[in-house]
């Protein structure tokens, strides 16, 4: 290919990592950054361990525990983890770390929190970089314009052991949005139209450049929380554009490159761009002035309403298959067809996860909630900030206090609710309001019923017991 | 990390008619806080095959099976090929997914689309992932699901299914993952073979890109 053809982002960055290209046309892809937590390592260590291996470079790899750790009494560290077999996996997370030279911030360290909300925070997330980590939703650093993939433990252990990812190249899918938001509508409401529009398997096989002036207005807290989702649209990879916003997020940060280093690097991120003419696969173009704020109805994310929409009727639905799948997330979801969104009762709100639980979002729920209180129907509503410093952060501005008066709980960092696998969960039946990622059945808990939706529509919920239309109230 | 070998697989066929089936349903979250790679079998699809909730340390044989789960229906029973709707394997990357699937004795998952990381991840633990067109997998269920004792014949070397009634469906399958399957290759070592290549480009890498080798994390 010639130099002057015109390439995507994700075509620059799989060349400036693509290593060689093995005998059987899978390419080796080199990885410069490799965030590891407890649920997806123990067993990619144990086999390094049972081959006499050694990582590649540790200094390439970040470590924390999010996924099972408490949200609740956190001073006591690994300590006050009461459920024993929890205990086990943070305390292996730990001896895997020492043992092979992985740095880690632990469960009691301030910057400890959601690896795809301590990565950028750290600066460990820098643009031009690979990133892999064993979660699907590392797609979030993509917002970087890093290619950053969720992998599967036995490829944790590839790539600890040969710095490399075996990959065939995915296609490229474009996703433009232009146009402004309205007033109350969020990245998280963007990103759910988006995948009720082109389905949960809408980018398998590629990978997704979100591009638009939607975007770019964006803070970097919203554009993760976009990219964070492109993995329920199907693509393992979300990515958006570098520019001054990205550069201003990042610059100050502990990793991030200073002085002589600082601008080298902007020079080169400065191409981090896809070019004009470059070629997609498929394209997807929409109006973010047609966006509604957005509820999940169903157990699919692609279940999706406008707020002011009805459940829709199995029967109304085309194809076979649909009608199948709509009448059992109707079912497990104990809604009607035709029912009003805003009708269903709330039992617990989850303000959290690595889609929402950056300061941005913790300050919109606040502003919203301020001097109200939580409906008296509502059995819990929480608030997990994802990370020690996004808690830091939130309590110097007294947004803890404003959410803890209005009758919130106000927790310590990690996944909660949104994998729940912790203590933090839904019972049978409840439906909840969830600034998290997947409403599939039993996600927050055996029989859990889960609405995905912005923090601010999450918010206004707990307030109301039920769904409102934000734009109402703002 | 010696992937388990596949060459042929028969077994009898097990129907599961329904799409975006995610690897949450496959494995549930409470079984995630083990750190082991095997024994994963007795959960797998555990909230649909369970009417009890259950956890790591439960018992299984005091549990409450669910009698319409297509698991648990007398004639599915040693079942160890699946076949179901389109987009299989979405959402988590969670590997606990097919290994739950191994464990089970599952070696074989026909669908008309897989989620890329499951697909992968499949791959890596000598469970066979069989894309075919959604028709065919729609007649395959029928059959299955009208046919008693329905069993198939999958073999990798020739890429092909053999149905009872003697016909055969071809389908196809990235190179790279069929030799690594068959001969149940190391992939680790095959890309330590490269192990010159990757020292080369890391160094250049390093020259052109400094601020990616923070040493501050050694």
């Amino acid at each position: 290919m010639s130099e002057m053809t015109p390439k995507t982002l994700y075509d620059k960055l799989w060349d400036t990592h693509e290593v060689t290209q093995m005998k059987d046309g899978t390419s080796l892809l080199y990885i410069d950054r490799h965030i590891l937590h407890e649920v997806t390592s123990a067993q990619a260590f144990q086999g390094l361990r049972d081959n006499s291996r050694k990582p590649w470079r540790p200094d390439s790899c970040i470590a924390t525990p999010d996924h099972n750790v408490p949200t609740t009494g956190r001073h006591s560290g690994v300590g006050g983890i009461s459920d024993p077999v929890s205990k086990i996996q943070i305390l292996a997370l730990d001896s895997n770390c020492a043992e092979f030279g992985v740095r880690e911030y632990k469960l009691n360290d301030i910057r400890q929190g959601i690896v795809h909300v301590i990565g950028p925070e750290q600066g460990l997330t820098l643009p031009g970089m690979t990133l892999v980590c064993g979660d699907s939703h590392t797609s979030t650093h993509g917002a970087f314009a890093v290619l950053a993939q969720g992998i599967g433990t036995s490829d944790v252990e590839h790539v600890l052991a040969t710095q490399c990812l075996a990959q065939k190249k995915f296609g490229n899918m474009l996703i433009k949005i232009d146009g402004e938001l309205g007033q109350g509508v969020s990245a998280k409401d963007m990103i759910l139209y988006i995948i009720g529009k082109i389905g949960t398997a809408g980018a398998t096989g590629m990978a997704i450049e979100f591009s638009g002036t939607a975007i770019t207005a964006l803070s970097m807290e919203g554009r993760m929380t976009i990219c964070n989702m492109a993995i329920e649209a199907g693509s393992r990879i979300g990515l958006i554009a570098y520019d001054q916003v990205t550069f201003d997020y990042l610059r100050g940060r502990d990793h991030s490159p200073k002085g002589d280093d600082e601008s080298q690097a902007r020079q080169s991120w400065e191409k981090l761009h896809s070019d004009p003419g470059a070629k997609f696969d498929a394209v997807f173009e929409f109006d973010a002035a047609h966006i509604s704020p957005h509820v999940s109805w169903g157990t699919s994310p692609e279940m999706v309403i406008p707020i002011n929409g009805k459940v829709p009727d199995p029967a109304e639905q085309s194809e076979e298959e649909v009608r199948e799948d709509y009448s059992q997330a109707l079912k497990y979801m104990g809604l009607n067809a035709g029912q009003k969104i805003t009708d269903v009762q709330l039992d617990r709100v989850f303000v959290g996860s690595c889609t929402n639980s950056r300061i941005e979002d913790i300050r919109s729920v606040a502003e919203i909630v301020k001097g109200k209180s939580v409906a008296k129907t509502i059995k819990q509503a929480l608030v997990v900030p994802g990370s020690g410093l996004v808690k830091q952060q939130a309590e110097a501005e007294g947004l803890d206090k404003v959410l803890i008066d209005a009758g919130f709980e106000w927790r310590d960092p990690g996944c909660s609710m949104c994998v729940a696998i912790n203590s933090d969960k839904s019972l049978p039946g409840e439906h909840c309001a969830s600034t998290s990622n997947r409403n599939f059945e039993g996600r927050q808990g055996h029989g859990s019923r889960t609405h995905l939706v912005s923090p601010q529509m999450a918010a206004a919920a707990a307030v109301a017991g039920h769904f409102v239309d934000i734009r109402e109230i703002i | 990390m010696t992937m388990e070998a596949f060459q042929s697989h028969s077994g009898l066929v097990i129907p599961f008619n329904r799409a975006n089936i995610d690897t949450d349903a496959m494995l549930p979250k409470q079984y995630l806080k083990s750190i082991l790679k095997t024994g994963y079998g007795d959960w797998l699809f555990d909230g649909l095959r369970y009417l009890d909730e259950g956890d790591v340390n439960t018992v299984t044989s005091t549990r409450r099976i669910n009698p319409e789960f297509v698991l648990n229906l007398p004639r599915f029973l040693g079942g160890s090929i699946l076949v179901a709707g389109e987009n299989f394997g979405c959402g988590s990357s969670r590997e606990h997914a097919p290994w739950a699937l191994r464990d089970f004795g599952i070696k074989v998952v026909i669908a008309p689309s897989f989620a890329d990381i499951f697909y992968n991840n499949c791959c890596k633990n000598g469970v066979l992932p069989v894309q075919l067109g959604s028709r065919t997998v729609a007649t395959i269920i029928e059959e299955v699901e009208a046919i008693e004792g329905y069993e198939m014949k999958v073999d990798l070397e020739g890429k092909t299914i053999s149905l009872p009634d003697g016909k055969s469906i071809n389908f196809e399958i990235d190179e790279s993952l069929r030799q690594q399957l068959l001969f149940g290759l190391d992939t680790i070592s095959l890309t330590m073979e490269y192990k010159k290549d990757i020292l080369e480009y890391e160094a250049k890498h390093r020259k052109a890109a400094p601020w990616l080798f923070d040493n501050s994390l050694s």
